[in-house]
């Protein structure tokens, strides 16, 4: 059996008038890489970023409905955001380093939840850097400014600093979207290496990527999710009609 | 670096090995069913070979669809998938010519024999050959070895033919041996399919190994160097 880390159910989201996520149900298999996809403006990046709630930063934004993380609402009035977000790490369409050096970045996390001493810290940076497949290339130049680094680089420097305080959950928005396909094929190795320690969520309008890379997969229309299953299972033999057409590049 | 899905290629080859050693074995066993007369082997093919064959092709094919479709396999690894695809319903059908064998085998070992078995076995040493070495050149992808291989093809149609003349003159002599003498010309035309469909196997290797088709020629071109 598949354990579920991330429970969504009858989820509507609303900005202002627009409603944007329309009753939207499913459970995210732990440790594996689930990706959500579907036409621009669907709704993807909002689902994503419901589940550590960024949309509280938008006045605008109304959620009904529940998101669970191991049974445990994250809209409870006892959530704290900032240990829920430190839960749930989250890595950006284009890579948005600090203005710090290498190091630093990585550090930054564990000093503001006063993750250990000195060395501790450095500890972590270390391992934090080696878990994002970058610390071979970086270790000689730790005190570098992080905008020094190639575009790959950086967006694994992103997700070394979300790795940084320990995780359980990685939301990836779009991350190789901005990288070359050198760069975007060590990212998706590195994904594919990360859902032994993680539940991994993907976002992503490129579905050959949530082909390669997710074992399950959600696709969302007009803020519906339309259907939701193993990844070859979907890529194979969609059940639904306007799967099958957005895989067939019919639309979207 | 080998790339997810070169490795998955890999994963896939080495299933269609198994399966490949599996039907190997069903053809060589029904042979020796036939000429020891040997009920238990030939109920080994006809039953858990068979089952086990046919489970394997439906699994490969599965994962060579999961591939095409969740890794959008190019240039070499094109070819490789696709070839991979059709030698595994090669190997079904292989499987379903031994099967033919073994049950004709179980039909003739209860009655008295119509002739000595002299061709028939040696077809089936031939077709046999042919398959291992077209099974062979496809784990090393060796063009070379597919190649040695389209040509024996002419041998084994030479030898069904011996064989069906012996058998027609057979039964125009002693009508009473028709039932039997059907049964035999059943098991060498199966004999012939399989070396048909050991060149098949061995064509798809070429075309792997150098993008070369050379479907159809394989026959008119000389393939031994010695020629």
């Amino acid at each position: 059996m598949t354990k579920t880390k991330i429970s969504i159910d009858g989820l509507n989201l609303w900005f202002s008038d627009n409603h944007v996520l329309k009753d939207v149900s499913f459970a995210i298999p732990a440790n594996a890489v689930t990706a959500i996809m579907g036409p621009s403006g669907c709704g993807k990046s909002t689902l994503l970023r419901t589940i550590n709630r960024m949309n509280d930063l938008i006045p605008s934004a109304r959620v009904t409905g529940d998101i669970q993380i191991d049974g445990e609402s994250i809209f409870a009035g006892t959530t704290d955001v900032i240990d829920l977000r430190k839960r749930v790490g989250m890595v950006f369409q284009k890579p948005n380093p600090f203005p710090k050096s290498v190091i630093e970045n990585v550090a930054f996390g564990p000093r503001i939840h006063r993750m250990g001493n000195h060395s501790e810290i450095r500890q972590r940076v270390e391992r934090a850097l080696r878990h994002a497949n970058l610390w071979d290339e970086v270790k000689g130049r730790l005190h570098d400014n992080a905008f020094s680094l190639s575009g790959g680089q950086q967006q694994r420097l992103c997700t070394a600093r979300a790795l940084s305080v320990e995780p359980e959950i990685i939301l990836l928005d779009e991350p190789a979207s901005a990288l070359d396909p050198h760069s975007t094929a060590k990212l998706e190795e590195l994904i594919r290496q990360l859902k032994q320690d993680y539940t991994v969520v993907i976002v992503t309008h490129n579905m050959q990527q949530a082909a390669r890379v997710s074992d399950w997969c959600a696709f969302l229309m007009l803020g519906e999710l339309v259907e939701f299953g193993r990844t070859d299972r979907i890529f194979t033999n969609p059940r639904d009609k306007r799967t099958e057409d957005f895989l067939s590049g019919r639309f979207g | 670096m080998t790339t997810v899905l070169e490795d998955k290629i890999a994963g896939l080859k080495q299933q269609l090995f198994t399966m490949a050693g599996t039907v190997e074995e069903m053809i060589a066993d029904s042979v020796k069913a036939l000429v020891n007369k040997d009920p238990a082997l030939a109920a080994q093919v006809t039953g858990p070979d068979e089952d086990r064959v046919n489970r394997l092709e439906i699994e490969n094919e599965d994962a060579a669809i999961n591939l095409v479709a969740l890794y959008q396999p190019e240039a070499s690894n094109l070819r490789a998938v696709v070839m991979i695809i059709k030698i595994n319903n090669d190997l079904e059908r292989l499987g379903d010519h031994a099967v033919n064998i073994a049950q004709a085998a179980q039909y003739l070992m209860g009655r008295p024999a119509v002739k000595p078995l002299v061709d028939i076995p040696k077809m089936a040493d031939y077709a046999i050959g042919m398959l291992k070495d077209s099974l062979d050149a496809f784990t090393r992808n060796d063009a070379e070895l597919a190649r040695s291989v389209c040509g024996r093809d002419n041998i084994v149609d030479d030898l069904n033919d011996t064989v069906k003349q012996d058998l027609a003159k057979l039964m125009s002599t002693d009508a009473a041996t028709i039932d039997r003498a059907l049964k035999l010309m059943m098991v060498s035309l199966n004999l012939e399919r399989i070396a048909d469909l050991a060149t098949n196997v061995a064509e798809d290797v070429i075309y792997i190994a150098t993008g070369e088709v050379i479907k159809h020629h394989c026959k008119e071109e000389p393939q031994n160097p010695d020629h």
